[in-house]
Protein backbone atom coordinates (compact mmCIF):
# COMPACT_ATOMS: atom_id res chain seq x y z
CA UNK A 1 0.00 0.00 0.00
CA UNK A 2 2.61 2.58 -0.44
CA UNK A 3 1.74 5.83 -1.30
CA UNK A 4 1.86 6.02 -5.26
CA UNK A 5 2.08 9.73 -5.35
CA UNK A 6 6.16 10.02 -6.56
CA UNK A 7 6.18 13.31 -5.41
CA UNK A 8 6.72 12.46 -2.16
CA UNK A 9 10.45 12.36 -2.18
CA UNK A 10 10.76 12.14 1.33
CA UNK A 11 9.99 8.60 0.88
CA UNK A 12 12.80 7.83 -0.91
CA UNK A 13 15.02 8.63 1.93
CA UNK A 14 13.15 7.05 4.41
CA UNK A 15 13.07 3.77 2.71
CA UNK A 16 16.65 3.93 1.16
CA UNK A 17 18.93 3.04 4.30
CA UNK A 18 22.26 3.32 2.16
CA UNK A 19 21.02 6.70 0.60
CA UNK A 20 20.02 7.51 4.10
CA UNK A 21 23.56 6.74 6.09
CA UNK A 22 25.26 8.98 2.78
CA UNK A 23 23.73 12.03 3.79
CA UNK A 24 24.06 11.50 7.83
CA UNK A 25 27.57 11.15 6.78
CA UNK A 26 27.41 14.29 4.91
CA UNK A 27 25.61 16.19 7.19
CA UNK A 28 28.01 15.10 10.30
CA UNK A 29 31.18 16.25 8.27
CA UNK A 30 29.99 19.97 8.04
CA UNK A 31 31.47 19.75 11.70
CA UNK A 32 34.41 17.95 11.63
CA UNK A 33 35.47 19.57 8.76
CA UNK A 34 34.92 23.19 9.77
CA UNK A 35 36.20 22.44 13.57
CA UNK A 36 39.00 19.99 12.94
CA UNK A 37 40.36 20.01 9.99
CA UNK A 38 41.72 23.77 9.99
CA UNK A 39 43.43 22.76 13.24
CA UNK A 40 45.68 20.75 11.35
CA UNK A 41 47.08 23.61 9.58
CA UNK A 42 47.49 25.85 11.85
CA UNK A 43 50.80 27.10 13.25
CA UNK A 44 48.78 27.78 16.67
CA UNK A 45 48.25 24.24 17.42
CA UNK A 46 50.98 22.68 15.24
CA UNK A 47 54.12 24.91 16.52
CA UNK A 48 55.73 23.72 19.06
CA UNK A 49 56.22 26.50 22.50
CA UNK A 50 59.56 27.78 22.27
CA UNK A 51 61.12 25.72 25.46
CA UNK A 52 59.94 22.09 24.40
CA UNK A 53 62.00 19.23 23.85
CA UNK A 54 60.87 15.89 23.71
CA UNK A 55 61.05 13.61 26.24
CA UNK A 56 63.79 11.47 27.70
CA UNK A 57 63.94 7.94 27.35
CA UNK A 58 63.27 7.49 30.91
CA UNK A 59 60.57 10.13 30.62
CA UNK A 60 59.00 8.02 27.52
CA UNK A 61 59.17 5.31 30.13
CA UNK A 62 57.30 7.01 32.84
CA UNK A 63 54.43 8.21 30.38
CA UNK A 64 54.23 4.38 29.22
CA UNK A 65 53.60 4.13 33.21
CA UNK A 66 51.29 6.72 33.43
CA UNK A 67 49.38 5.33 30.62
CA UNK A 68 48.98 1.83 31.90
CA UNK A 69 48.50 2.84 35.55
CA UNK A 70 45.32 4.59 33.86
CA UNK A 71 46.41 7.99 35.65
CA UNK A 72 44.57 9.55 33.02
CA UNK A 73 41.16 8.32 34.55
CA UNK A 74 41.49 10.93 37.28
CA UNK A 75 43.80 13.20 36.34
CA UNK A 76 43.69 15.54 33.49
CA UNK A 77 46.22 17.64 31.83
CA UNK A 78 44.74 20.98 30.60
CA UNK A 79 44.33 24.35 32.67
CA UNK A 80 41.54 25.41 31.05
CA UNK A 81 41.99 29.58 30.79
CA UNK A 82 39.64 30.55 33.97
CA UNK A 83 41.33 32.65 36.88
CA UNK A 84 40.36 29.84 39.43
CA UNK A 85 42.14 26.95 37.52
CA UNK A 86 44.93 29.31 36.44
CA UNK A 87 45.76 30.47 40.27
CA UNK A 88 45.56 27.14 41.15
CA UNK A 89 47.98 25.08 38.88
CA UNK A 90 49.77 27.71 36.81
CA UNK A 91 49.06 29.71 32.81
CA UNK A 92 46.71 27.82 31.14
CA UNK A 93 47.85 24.96 28.77
CA UNK A 94 48.99 25.97 25.18
CA UNK A 95 48.36 23.56 22.54
CA UNK A 96 51.68 24.16 21.35
CA UNK A 97 53.17 21.98 24.53
CA UNK A 98 51.07 19.30 23.58
CA UNK A 99 52.09 18.66 19.95
CA UNK A 100 54.83 16.21 20.27
CA UNK A 101 52.34 13.53 22.64
CA UNK A 102 50.92 11.21 20.64
CA UNK A 103 48.05 10.78 21.81
CA UNK A 104 48.17 13.49 24.35
CA UNK A 105 47.02 13.21 27.89
CA UNK A 106 44.54 15.73 28.70
CA UNK A 107 42.04 13.55 30.27
CA UNK A 108 38.53 14.65 30.90
CA UNK A 109 38.02 13.57 34.18
CA UNK A 110 39.44 15.29 37.34
CA UNK A 111 39.06 12.87 40.80
CA UNK A 112 42.60 13.87 42.01
CA UNK A 113 43.85 17.50 40.73
CA UNK A 114 45.16 18.35 37.36
CA UNK A 115 49.26 17.58 36.60
CA UNK A 116 49.78 20.03 33.56
CA UNK A 117 51.98 21.70 35.50
CA UNK A 118 53.02 19.37 38.31
CA UNK A 119 56.41 19.57 37.16
CA UNK A 120 58.96 20.73 40.10
CA UNK A 121 56.18 21.71 42.10
CA UNK A 122 57.19 18.99 44.50
CA UNK A 123 60.54 17.63 45.28
CA UNK A 124 61.21 13.91 43.84
CA UNK A 125 61.36 12.71 47.13
CA UNK A 126 57.71 13.95 47.46
CA UNK A 127 56.08 12.06 44.89
CA UNK A 128 58.09 8.82 46.14
CA UNK A 129 56.38 9.06 49.36
CA UNK A 130 53.09 9.77 47.78
CA UNK A 131 53.16 6.98 45.51
CA UNK A 132 54.12 4.61 47.83
CA UNK A 133 51.31 5.23 50.22
CA UNK A 134 49.44 8.89 49.09
CA UNK A 135 47.82 9.30 52.86
CA UNK A 136 51.31 9.25 54.27
CA UNK A 137 51.94 13.38 52.58
CA UNK A 138 47.89 13.63 52.18
CA UNK A 139 45.95 12.29 55.16
CA UNK A 140 42.32 12.99 53.45
CA UNK A 141 43.96 11.59 49.53
CA UNK A 142 41.67 8.77 47.71
CA UNK A 143 44.32 8.39 45.30
CA UNK A 144 45.48 4.27 45.59
CA UNK A 145 49.34 3.31 46.25
CA UNK A 146 51.41 2.23 43.75
CA UNK A 147 54.11 0.54 45.27
CA UNK A 148 55.35 -1.93 42.52
CA UNK A 149 56.96 0.72 40.92
CA UNK A 150 59.23 1.04 43.19
CA UNK A 151 60.12 -2.82 42.84
CA UNK A 152 59.30 -3.49 38.76
CA UNK A 153 62.96 -2.84 36.90
CA UNK A 154 62.73 -1.38 33.20
CA UNK A 155 65.24 -3.66 31.06
CA UNK A 156 64.31 -0.87 28.09
CA UNK A 157 64.34 -3.09 25.56
CA UNK A 158 61.69 -1.44 23.76
CA UNK A 159 62.76 2.14 24.99
CA UNK A 160 64.75 2.80 21.11
CA UNK A 161 61.59 1.03 19.48
CA UNK A 162 59.01 3.71 21.36
CA UNK A 163 61.59 6.55 20.45
CA UNK A 164 61.97 5.47 16.65
CA UNK A 165 57.84 5.56 16.52
CA UNK A 166 57.76 8.94 17.80
CA UNK A 167 60.24 10.19 15.34
CA UNK A 168 57.99 8.78 12.71
CA UNK A 169 55.27 10.61 14.08
CA UNK A 170 57.67 14.02 14.01
CA UNK A 171 59.08 14.27 17.41
CA UNK A 172 62.76 15.31 16.66
CA UNK A 173 64.47 12.57 18.71
CA UNK A 174 68.61 12.49 17.06
CA UNK A 175 69.82 9.39 16.30
CA UNK A 176 72.02 9.48 19.39
CA UNK A 177 68.97 9.64 21.94
CA UNK A 178 67.65 6.11 20.36
CA UNK A 179 71.09 4.51 20.00
CA UNK A 180 71.53 5.84 23.72
CA UNK A 181 67.77 4.83 24.82
CA UNK A 182 68.33 1.62 26.54
CA UNK A 183 71.21 2.39 27.72
CA UNK A 184 69.38 5.06 29.64
CA UNK A 185 66.74 3.27 31.07
CA UNK A 186 67.85 -0.33 32.06
CA UNK A 187 67.92 -0.80 35.84
CA UNK A 188 65.69 2.16 36.56
CA UNK A 189 62.83 1.54 38.74
CA UNK A 190 59.44 2.24 37.15
CA UNK A 191 58.74 4.58 40.12
CA UNK A 192 61.90 6.53 38.80
CA UNK A 193 60.29 6.55 34.91
CA UNK A 194 57.26 7.67 36.55
CA UNK A 195 58.70 10.66 38.64
CA UNK A 196 60.92 11.79 36.14
CA UNK A 197 57.96 12.20 33.82
CA UNK A 198 56.28 14.19 36.42
CA UNK A 199 58.90 16.46 37.12
CA UNK A 200 59.02 17.83 33.18
CA UNK A 201 55.50 17.75 33.08
CA UNK A 202 54.21 22.05 32.31
CA UNK A 203 57.78 23.09 32.54
CA UNK A 204 58.50 23.74 29.02
CA UNK A 205 56.61 26.82 28.59
CA UNK A 206 58.81 29.73 29.94
CA UNK B 1 44.79 31.52 10.43
CA UNK B 2 45.14 31.98 6.66
CA UNK B 3 42.85 33.41 4.56
CA UNK B 4 42.35 29.60 2.74
CA UNK B 5 41.29 28.31 6.38
CA UNK B 6 39.27 31.77 6.84
CA UNK B 7 37.53 31.06 3.43
CA UNK B 8 37.27 27.79 4.01
CA UNK B 9 35.72 27.76 7.70
CA UNK B 10 33.11 30.67 6.44
CA UNK B 11 31.83 28.67 3.11
CA UNK B 12 31.20 25.80 5.17
CA UNK B 13 29.56 27.12 7.75
CA UNK B 14 27.54 29.56 5.96
CA UNK B 15 26.81 26.95 3.50
CA UNK B 16 25.47 24.41 6.30
CA UNK B 17 23.26 26.96 7.56
CA UNK B 18 22.08 27.54 4.29
CA UNK B 19 21.16 24.33 3.81
CA UNK B 20 19.25 23.47 6.80
CA UNK B 21 17.55 26.92 6.40
CA UNK B 22 16.49 25.24 2.98
CA UNK B 23 15.55 21.76 4.70
CA UNK B 24 13.32 23.40 7.01
CA UNK B 25 11.57 25.80 4.53
CA UNK B 26 11.16 22.54 1.77
CA UNK B 27 9.62 20.98 4.87
CA UNK B 28 7.18 23.81 5.62
CA UNK B 29 4.98 22.48 2.49
CA UNK B 30 2.64 19.78 2.17
CA UNK B 31 4.20 17.84 -1.31
CA UNK B 32 3.23 14.21 -0.68
CA UNK B 33 -0.02 15.24 -2.16
CA UNK B 34 -2.11 14.24 0.71
CA UNK B 35 -4.32 15.93 2.67
CA UNK B 36 -2.90 17.27 5.88
CA UNK B 37 -4.20 14.73 8.59
CA UNK B 38 -5.02 12.15 6.30
CA UNK B 39 -3.53 8.69 5.99
CA UNK B 40 -0.09 8.61 4.19
CA UNK B 41 -0.92 5.00 3.41
CA UNK B 42 0.81 2.75 5.40
CA UNK B 43 0.25 0.90 8.77
CA UNK B 44 2.82 -1.20 10.82
CA UNK B 45 1.09 -3.57 13.34
CA UNK B 46 -1.71 -1.20 13.36
CA UNK B 47 -0.03 1.93 13.73
CA UNK B 48 -0.58 4.29 10.68
CA UNK B 49 1.03 7.44 9.47
CA UNK B 50 -0.77 10.69 9.30
CA UNK B 51 0.47 13.13 7.08
CA UNK B 52 0.64 16.28 10.13
CA UNK B 53 2.60 19.26 9.59
CA UNK B 54 5.08 20.15 11.77
CA UNK B 55 4.35 20.80 15.17
CA UNK B 56 4.39 25.13 15.77
CA UNK B 57 6.42 25.15 18.63
CA UNK B 58 8.86 23.12 17.13
CA UNK B 59 9.30 24.79 13.94
CA UNK B 60 9.21 28.67 15.74
CA UNK B 61 12.45 27.38 18.01
CA UNK B 62 14.08 25.93 14.63
CA UNK B 63 13.34 29.98 13.83
CA UNK B 64 14.68 31.12 16.72
CA UNK B 65 17.91 28.93 16.77
CA UNK B 66 18.62 30.59 13.40
CA UNK B 67 18.42 33.55 14.03
CA UNK B 68 20.41 33.33 17.31
CA UNK B 69 23.00 31.60 15.28
CA UNK B 70 22.78 34.83 12.72
CA UNK B 71 23.42 37.03 16.40
CA UNK B 72 26.02 34.76 17.38
CA UNK B 73 28.65 34.41 14.40
CA UNK B 74 28.12 38.14 14.18
CA UNK B 75 28.89 38.47 17.68
CA UNK B 76 31.36 36.00 18.83
CA UNK B 77 34.23 34.70 17.07
CA UNK B 78 33.29 31.96 14.83
CA UNK B 79 33.42 32.52 10.93
CA UNK B 80 37.40 32.00 10.45
CA UNK B 81 39.42 34.94 11.15
CA UNK B 82 36.33 37.01 11.79
CA UNK B 83 36.84 38.35 15.53
CA UNK B 84 33.10 38.94 16.21
CA UNK B 85 31.39 42.66 17.59
CA UNK B 86 32.06 42.09 20.62
CA UNK B 87 35.60 41.17 19.74
CA UNK B 88 35.68 38.64 22.40
CA UNK B 89 37.79 35.22 23.31
CA UNK B 90 38.37 33.02 25.98
CA UNK B 91 42.35 33.58 26.18
CA UNK B 92 45.18 34.40 24.19
CA UNK B 93 45.85 31.41 22.58
CA UNK B 94 48.79 30.22 20.35
CA UNK B 95 51.35 32.02 22.53
CA UNK B 96 54.94 30.46 22.51
CA UNK B 97 56.42 31.14 25.57
CA UNK B 98 55.54 33.22 29.15
CA UNK B 99 56.98 36.76 27.91
CA UNK B 100 54.51 36.02 24.50
CA UNK B 101 51.69 35.49 27.13
CA UNK B 102 52.71 38.54 29.10
CA UNK B 103 53.06 40.57 26.00
CA UNK B 104 49.94 39.85 24.75
CA UNK B 105 47.68 40.47 27.52
CA UNK B 106 48.61 44.31 27.20
CA UNK B 107 48.30 43.88 23.45
CA UNK B 108 44.83 42.56 23.38
CA UNK B 109 44.22 45.35 26.24
CA UNK B 110 45.66 47.94 24.07
CA UNK B 111 43.70 47.00 21.07
CA UNK B 112 39.98 46.59 23.08
CA UNK B 113 39.83 43.26 23.00
CA UNK B 114 38.07 41.47 25.47
CA UNK B 115 40.06 38.40 26.80
CA UNK B 116 37.88 36.74 29.17
CA UNK B 117 40.91 35.42 31.46
CA UNK B 118 42.71 39.03 31.36
CA UNK B 119 39.57 40.80 32.05
CA UNK B 120 38.42 38.44 35.27
CA UNK B 121 42.84 38.94 36.68
CA UNK B 122 42.14 42.82 36.06
CA UNK B 123 38.91 42.55 38.13
CA UNK B 124 40.81 40.21 40.52
CA UNK B 125 43.97 42.79 41.02
CA UNK B 126 41.39 46.19 41.62
CA UNK B 127 39.75 44.20 44.02
CA UNK B 128 42.52 42.05 45.94
CA UNK B 129 46.15 43.62 44.82
CA UNK B 130 46.00 47.08 46.90
CA UNK B 131 45.40 44.54 49.82
CA UNK B 132 48.28 42.73 48.98
CA UNK B 133 50.26 45.53 48.26
CA UNK B 134 49.57 47.05 51.86
CA UNK B 135 50.46 44.21 53.14
CA UNK B 136 53.64 43.62 50.96
CA UNK B 137 54.54 47.11 52.35
CA UNK B 138 54.51 46.38 56.12
CA UNK B 139 57.52 44.15 58.01
CA UNK B 140 56.97 40.67 58.90
CA UNK B 141 57.22 41.49 62.48
CA UNK B 142 54.89 43.97 62.24
CA UNK B 143 52.42 41.16 60.11
CA UNK B 144 53.11 38.37 62.66
CA UNK B 145 50.26 40.76 64.95
CA UNK B 146 47.79 41.07 62.41
CA UNK B 147 45.40 38.19 62.42
CA UNK B 148 44.06 38.92 59.30
CA UNK B 149 47.33 38.94 57.15
CA UNK B 150 48.22 35.43 59.32
CA UNK B 151 44.64 34.36 58.07
CA UNK B 152 45.75 34.87 54.16
CA UNK B 153 49.09 33.42 55.06
CA UNK B 154 47.14 30.67 56.49
CA UNK B 155 45.06 29.89 53.58
CA UNK B 156 47.73 30.35 51.17
CA UNK B 157 49.87 27.87 53.08
CA UNK B 158 47.12 25.17 53.28
CA UNK B 159 46.57 25.60 49.74
CA UNK B 160 50.83 25.48 48.76
CA UNK B 161 52.69 23.84 51.18
CA UNK B 162 50.56 21.62 53.49
CA UNK B 163 51.00 18.72 50.96
CA UNK B 164 54.57 18.47 52.20
CA UNK B 165 54.81 20.00 55.30
CA UNK B 166 51.40 19.39 56.48
CA UNK B 167 48.84 21.11 57.74
CA UNK B 168 49.81 22.21 61.05
CA UNK B 169 53.41 22.87 59.45
CA UNK B 170 54.52 20.06 61.38
CA UNK B 171 56.28 18.31 58.64
CA UNK B 172 56.97 14.50 58.55
CA UNK B 173 59.70 12.61 57.31
CA UNK B 174 61.63 14.05 55.01
CA UNK B 175 59.75 17.21 55.39
CA UNK B 176 61.19 19.71 57.86
CA UNK B 177 58.35 20.73 60.74
CA UNK B 178 57.85 24.58 60.62
CA UNK B 179 57.18 24.93 63.82
CA UNK B 180 59.86 23.84 65.91
CA UNK B 181 62.38 26.77 65.54
CA UNK B 182 65.00 24.31 64.29
CA UNK B 183 66.01 25.72 61.09
CA UNK B 184 67.98 24.10 57.99
CA UNK B 185 68.96 27.97 56.18
CA UNK B 186 67.44 29.62 59.22
CA UNK B 187 64.87 31.25 60.52
CA UNK B 188 64.83 34.85 60.02
CA UNK B 189 62.03 36.43 58.16
CA UNK B 190 64.50 37.34 55.56
CA UNK B 191 65.44 33.63 55.59
CA UNK B 192 62.54 32.75 55.39
CA UNK B 193 61.16 34.49 52.77
CA UNK B 194 64.59 33.39 50.34
CA UNK B 195 63.77 29.66 50.82
CA UNK B 196 60.43 30.83 49.90
CA UNK B 197 61.06 32.39 46.75
CA UNK B 198 64.26 30.75 45.46
CA UNK B 199 63.47 27.00 46.63
CA UNK B 200 66.22 25.56 48.41
CA UNK B 201 68.14 21.96 47.44
CA UNK B 202 70.23 20.11 49.36
CA UNK B 203 72.26 17.19 48.78
CA UNK B 204 73.68 15.03 51.32
CA UNK B 205 76.47 12.10 49.93
CA UNK B 206 76.12 8.63 50.82
CA UNK B 207 79.08 7.18 52.32
CA UNK B 208 78.96 3.94 51.94
CA UNK B 209 82.05 3.46 49.52
CA UNK B 210 84.18 5.65 51.51
CA UNK B 211 83.42 4.80 55.20
CA UNK B 212 82.56 0.81 54.66
CA UNK B 213 79.78 -1.15 56.81
CA UNK B 214 82.04 -0.80 59.83
CA UNK B 215 82.66 2.72 59.53
CA UNK B 216 78.89 3.63 58.76
CA UNK B 217 78.25 1.77 61.96
CA UNK B 218 80.88 3.60 63.94
CA UNK B 219 79.86 6.75 62.51
CA UNK B 220 76.16 6.07 63.18
CA UNK B 221 77.17 6.08 66.74
CA UNK B 222 79.04 9.18 66.64
CA UNK B 223 75.75 11.33 65.44
CA UNK B 224 73.78 9.54 67.69
CA UNK B 225 75.95 10.31 70.33
CA UNK B 226 75.43 14.08 69.59
CA UNK B 227 72.65 14.28 70.89
CA UNK B 228 73.50 12.81 74.39
CA UNK B 229 72.30 8.97 73.07
CA UNK B 230 73.46 6.15 74.92
CA UNK B 231 75.86 4.12 72.53
CA UNK B 232 78.51 1.83 72.37
CA UNK B 233 81.39 4.52 73.07
CA UNK B 234 84.19 2.69 71.11
CA UNK B 235 82.63 2.80 67.75
CA UNK B 236 81.35 6.35 68.97
CA UNK B 237 85.10 7.14 69.42
CA UNK B 238 86.02 5.62 66.37
CA UNK B 239 83.15 7.94 64.64
CA UNK B 240 84.55 10.90 65.97
CA UNK B 241 88.17 10.48 64.45
CA UNK B 242 86.80 10.20 61.24
CA UNK B 243 84.27 13.05 61.48
CA UNK B 244 85.93 15.90 59.64
CA UNK B 245 84.60 14.29 56.60
CA UNK B 246 81.27 15.72 57.98
CA UNK B 247 82.26 18.76 59.42
CA UNK B 248 82.37 20.60 56.31
CA UNK B 249 78.92 20.74 55.96
CA UNK B 250 77.65 20.04 59.69
CA UNK B 251 80.51 21.77 61.00
CA UNK B 252 83.32 20.07 63.43
CA UNK B 253 80.95 20.26 66.79
CA UNK B 254 77.95 18.75 64.53
CA UNK B 255 76.21 21.71 65.17
CA UNK B 256 74.79 22.18 61.49
CA UNK B 257 75.13 25.08 58.92
CA UNK B 258 72.97 27.37 59.99
CA UNK B 259 75.34 27.79 63.44
CA UNK B 260 78.12 28.20 61.08
CA UNK B 261 76.75 30.75 58.82
CA UNK B 262 76.83 27.94 55.69
CA UNK B 263 74.65 27.73 53.10
CA UNK B 264 74.42 23.96 52.84
CA UNK B 265 71.26 22.85 54.71
CA UNK B 266 73.06 20.79 56.89
CA UNK B 267 70.92 20.38 59.82
CA UNK B 268 72.16 20.54 63.23
CA UNK B 269 73.30 17.00 64.80
CA UNK B 270 72.94 18.10 68.14
CA UNK B 271 69.25 18.72 68.78
CA UNK B 272 67.59 15.29 68.78
CA UNK B 273 65.41 16.77 66.08
CA UNK B 274 65.98 14.21 62.66
CA UNK B 275 64.52 14.86 59.40
CA UNK B 276 64.47 11.50 58.22
CA UNK B 277 64.73 9.59 61.63
CA UNK B 278 66.37 9.03 64.16
CA UNK B 279 66.56 5.39 64.89
CA UNK B 280 69.79 3.91 64.56
CA UNK B 281 68.76 2.38 61.15
CA UNK B 282 67.22 5.60 59.72
CA UNK B 283 70.72 7.45 60.49
CA UNK B 284 72.39 4.25 59.05
CA UNK B 285 70.55 4.55 55.91
CA UNK B 286 71.07 8.55 55.44
CA UNK B 287 74.89 7.80 55.94
CA UNK B 288 74.92 5.04 53.16
CA UNK B 289 72.90 6.79 51.13
CA UNK B 290 72.56 10.43 51.18
CA UNK B 291 69.68 12.51 51.37
CA UNK B 292 68.68 15.30 48.97
CA UNK B 293 66.14 17.60 49.97
CA UNK B 294 64.35 19.74 47.97
CA UNK B 295 62.51 22.67 48.56
CA UNK B 296 60.35 24.21 45.17
CA UNK B 297 60.52 27.92 44.33
CA UNK B 298 57.51 29.55 44.89
CA UNK B 299 58.45 32.74 43.12
CA UNK B 300 57.10 32.01 39.83
CA UNK B 301 53.76 30.29 40.72
CA UNK B 302 52.72 33.05 44.13
CA UNK B 303 54.73 35.97 43.24
CA UNK B 304 56.64 37.99 45.82
CA UNK B 305 53.11 39.34 47.25
CA UNK B 306 51.77 36.45 48.29
CA UNK B 307 55.01 35.03 49.50
CA UNK B 308 55.51 37.97 51.75
CA UNK B 309 52.29 36.84 53.90
CA UNK B 310 53.27 33.46 53.69
CA UNK B 311 56.44 34.08 55.34
CA UNK B 312 54.74 36.26 57.88
CA UNK B 313 52.81 32.89 58.36
CA UNK B 314 55.79 30.48 58.31
CA UNK B 315 57.30 33.17 61.30
CA UNK B 316 54.56 33.06 63.20
CA UNK B 317 54.35 29.29 63.53
CA UNK B 318 57.61 29.31 65.85
CA UNK B 319 57.28 32.16 67.17
CA UNK B 320 54.12 32.75 68.52
CA UNK B 321 52.65 36.32 69.62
Amino acid sequence: MANKNSTNKHEIVEKNVGLMAILTVFAISFGALVEITPLMFQKDTTQPVDGLRPLTALEMEGRDIYIREGCYGCHSQMIRPFRDEVERYGHYSVAGESVWDHPFQWGSKRTGPDLARVGQRYSDDWHYAHLMDPRSVVPESNMPAYPWLDKNVLDGKLTAKKLEVFKGFGVPYTEEDIKGAEEAVKGKTEMQALIAYLQQLGTHLK
Amino acid sequence: MTSFWSIWVIVLTVACLALIFGLLLWNLKNYTGVEEGESCGHEFDGIEELNNPLPKWWTIMFFACFVWSVFYLAAYPGLGNWAGLFKWTSSNQGVTSMAESKQAVIEAHENGERVQLDQEYRAADERFGPIFKQYASQDIETLVKDEKALEIGQRLFAQNCAQCHGSDGRGGLGFPNLTDNDWLYGGTPDKIKETLLNGRVAAMPGWKDALGEQGIKEMTAYVLSLSGRTVNQKDADAGKAKFAMCAACHGMDGKGSVAHNLPFGAPNLTDNIWLYGGSQRAVEETLNHGRQGVMPAWKDILGEDKVHLLTAYVYSLSNAQ
